[in-house]
């Protein structure tokens, strides 16, 4: 069984049911991506295994106990979220941000220890941020920025790290530094990483397990080269997907694609 | 549990700014001080600082002075220190708490909720002492802030700072126009006037032996929060991320507002611009992190109301300008200056 999954989750905005009866399973110390298409409920399901968002009925368990059951802070020493795009706080340099990823493990008014601060050293090292320590959060670019929030969940010192769309906004090569960066603490220290994404070429080429979603419910869900296939492609985004094999990671890709209804109409006029 | 590897790396940089934040702190204290020695020695009677010193170490009744300082401009300015200190940290707790730049309480009903209350019990109930016009005047301001959250977070989406905003207006309008209202059929329009402009001339010690320790509870609270505010202000879902359980958070600090709001209306009426600058002023000297930005906001709050009235009272003398009218023509331009720089997001 894995550490965390989650049984039965009834998600509702108010009245509009966005998720039903929906179980799933995190393979623990192992990449898994979310893909969908908008409003399919792929963040709304991370929230809610994160604790942001409590389920109308069914629970997400941690270790066995329900985590709306468990203490937050001892819930936040296992598990960090990074929510997408979150608001850089005007006028915060960077280690201070990242300090207060310490505040599961704090009491009081929350003073640093020396643990603390060689954790803090530490996440912003193996992001890449050091330099940055006492700049304005505010001041950095957006894949920066990224980086430093990553930074923050890293201080939490969680074996579990859920992100929604953590390469939104990016570009090309910020994108894919993000990714590398959780592939390589997955790699190397065997965290468990859980992440929405929308380009399923990244999905593809980083997930050990992939989730394919939609209307609230799961469709399809194992290896890349299972989910990423024409016939749940076309079911998942209404695509007529061209999949290949990539010549560098020997991953399934999406060379190009069609609109299914635009192939109709070529159809009809031809 | 997982131990991450920590690489050590030789780093002595603390990671917040308490060398900063005391000197500033520091600095407020010292000038707290002389602005209410400079304070008590002015005014009809020219009093100079070493009598003021004086007659408050040693105080006898038989001397003019002593007794001009001991029944009249100690307290009054002792009520404008207070008063500014519990407007200054409850404004910034709302600017943290709803990540809008231009909260304030009297732009989230909480002002207005209190005057109307006021209103009422000048309308039916004249004898009321003062522990019950404080206990009503926080209760309006209950009233004023519940119905600015609730038509604030009435439609999908949830309390975003330009809805708080523009439900703050609509209910502040509300809620003063009944005042006034109920003011002008129960013809108590001047007293009420003389109130909403605001002023500290009557403060007596009775209700600053009231006021004080509440409002210094407030404060002490809000110290206390001041870490979970910076969480907070990071937005919701990242404190939920990190273990904070956001709905006590928000529940305590709300409270806090309410007393210090409540209080502050109760003893000098709805001062405006009190909340809405000072804390401003405040993160650009110490930055963002809460626990430096209460303590200076209370610190700046009770020096700008003190200056202020001390300025309300001599610029027209013997006649009193409304302090209020002296805070709106400082804060004005400086509302707009804010709005100019676009009150962009802020923690």
């Amino acid at each position: 069984m894995s550490r965390l999954y989650a049984e039965q989750l009834h998600i509702a905005y108010g009245e509009r049911d966005i998720v039903k009866d929906l179980n799933i399973s995190i393979p623990d110390g192992k990449i898994t991506t979310i893909i969908g298409p908008n409003g399919c409920g792929k963040s709304t399901v991370l929230k809610t295994l994160s604790r942001i968002l409590n389920p109308k009925s069914g629970s997400v368990y941690l270790d066995g106990k329900a985590v709306s059951k468990e203490s937050t802070k001892k819930i936040a020493q296992k598990m960090a979220i990074l929510p997408q795009s979150p608001d850089s706080p005007e006028g915060l340099t960077v280690g201070e941000l990242v300090s207060y990823g310490r505040f599961p493990y704090q009491k009081g008014f929350g003073k640093l220890t020396k643990r603390d601060f060689e954790v803090i050293d530490w996440a912003l090292h193996v992001t890449g941020v050091s330099e940055f320590k006492d700049r304005p959060v505010d001041a950095l670019s957006g894949g920066q920025r990224q980086r430093v929030w990553i930074a923050m969940a890293l201080a939490q010192e969680t074996d579990i790290i859920l992100l929604d769309e953590p390469t939104t906004y990016l570009d090309l090569s910020h994108q894919l530094e993000v990714l590398e960066l959780l592939h390589q603490l997955n790699r190397d220290e065997k965290r468990t990483i859980v992440m929405v994404i929308h380009d399923l070429n990244h999905a593809a080429r980083f997930a050990h397990h992939m989730v394919a979603m939609k209307d609230g419910s799961i469709l399809k869900e194992g290896t890349a080269e299972e989910v990423m296939t024409r016939s749940v492609l076309r079911n998942v985004f209404h695509i007529d997907a061209e999949i290949g094999v990539d010549p560098r990671t020997r991953k399934p890709v999406c060379l190009t694609y069609d609109l299914i209804k635009n192939v109709q109409l070529v159809e009809n006029l031809a | 549990m997982f131990k991450t590897k920590t690489k050590l790396i030789k780093n002595n940089k603390v990671y917040s700014r308490p060398a900063v934040g005391l000197v500033i702190l520091l600095f407020g204290f010292i000038l707290l001080l002389a602005s209410m020695g400079l304070a008590i020695s002015v005014g009809a009677a020219q009093i100079n600082f070493p009598t003021v010193w004086n007659s408050i170490l040693n105080y006898d009744p038989s001397r003019e002075a002593d007794r001009i300082i001991m029944s009249l401009r100690l307290p009054r300015e002792l009520g404008a220190a207070i008063v500014g200190a519990a407007f200054a940290v409850s404004g910034a707790i709302m600017q943290g708490m709803t990540r809008n730049p231009l909260a304030d309480p009297g732009l989230l009903g909480l002002n207005a909720g209190a005057s109307l209350a006021l209103a009422c019990v000048f309308a039916f109930n004249t004898g009321a002492d003062y522990f019950t016009v404080m206990l009503i005047s926080f209760i309006g301001a209950g009233i004023g802030a519940g119905m600015v959250f609730e038509l604030g977070s009435m439609s999908r989406g949830g309390l975003s700072p330009i809805r708080i905003t523009l439900a703050g207006a609509a209910v502040s309008a509300l809620l003063s126009s009944l005042g006034e209202g109920i003011a002008l059929y129960f013809k108590l329009s001047q007293d009420l006037a003389f109130w909403t402009a605001g002023g500290v001339s009557g403060t007596n010690w009775a209700q600053l032996k009231l006021i004080v320790p509440v409002v210094i509870v407030g404060i002490l609270i809000a110290v206390m929060f001041s870490r979970q505010l910076t969480i907070l202000s990071f937005g919701e879902e990242v404190a939920r991320g990190l273990g904070q359980r956001t709905l006590l958070t928000k529940v305590v600090l709300m409270t806090v507002v309410l007393i210090l709001a409540g209080a502050a209306v109760s003893l000098v009426g709805a001062i405006a611009f009190v909340g809405l600058m000072v804390p401003h002023i405040v993160r650009f000297l110490v930055g963002t992190d809460y626990r430096w930005i209460i303590p200076c906001s209370a610190m700046f709050g009770s020096v700008l109301m003190v200056l202020a009235d001390t300025f309300a009272r001599t610029v027209n003398a013997p006649y009193e300008t409304p302090v209020g009218a002296v805070v709106a023509m400082i804060g004005v331009p400086f509302f707009l200056y804010l709005a100019r720089k676009g009150g962009r997001k802020l923690s």
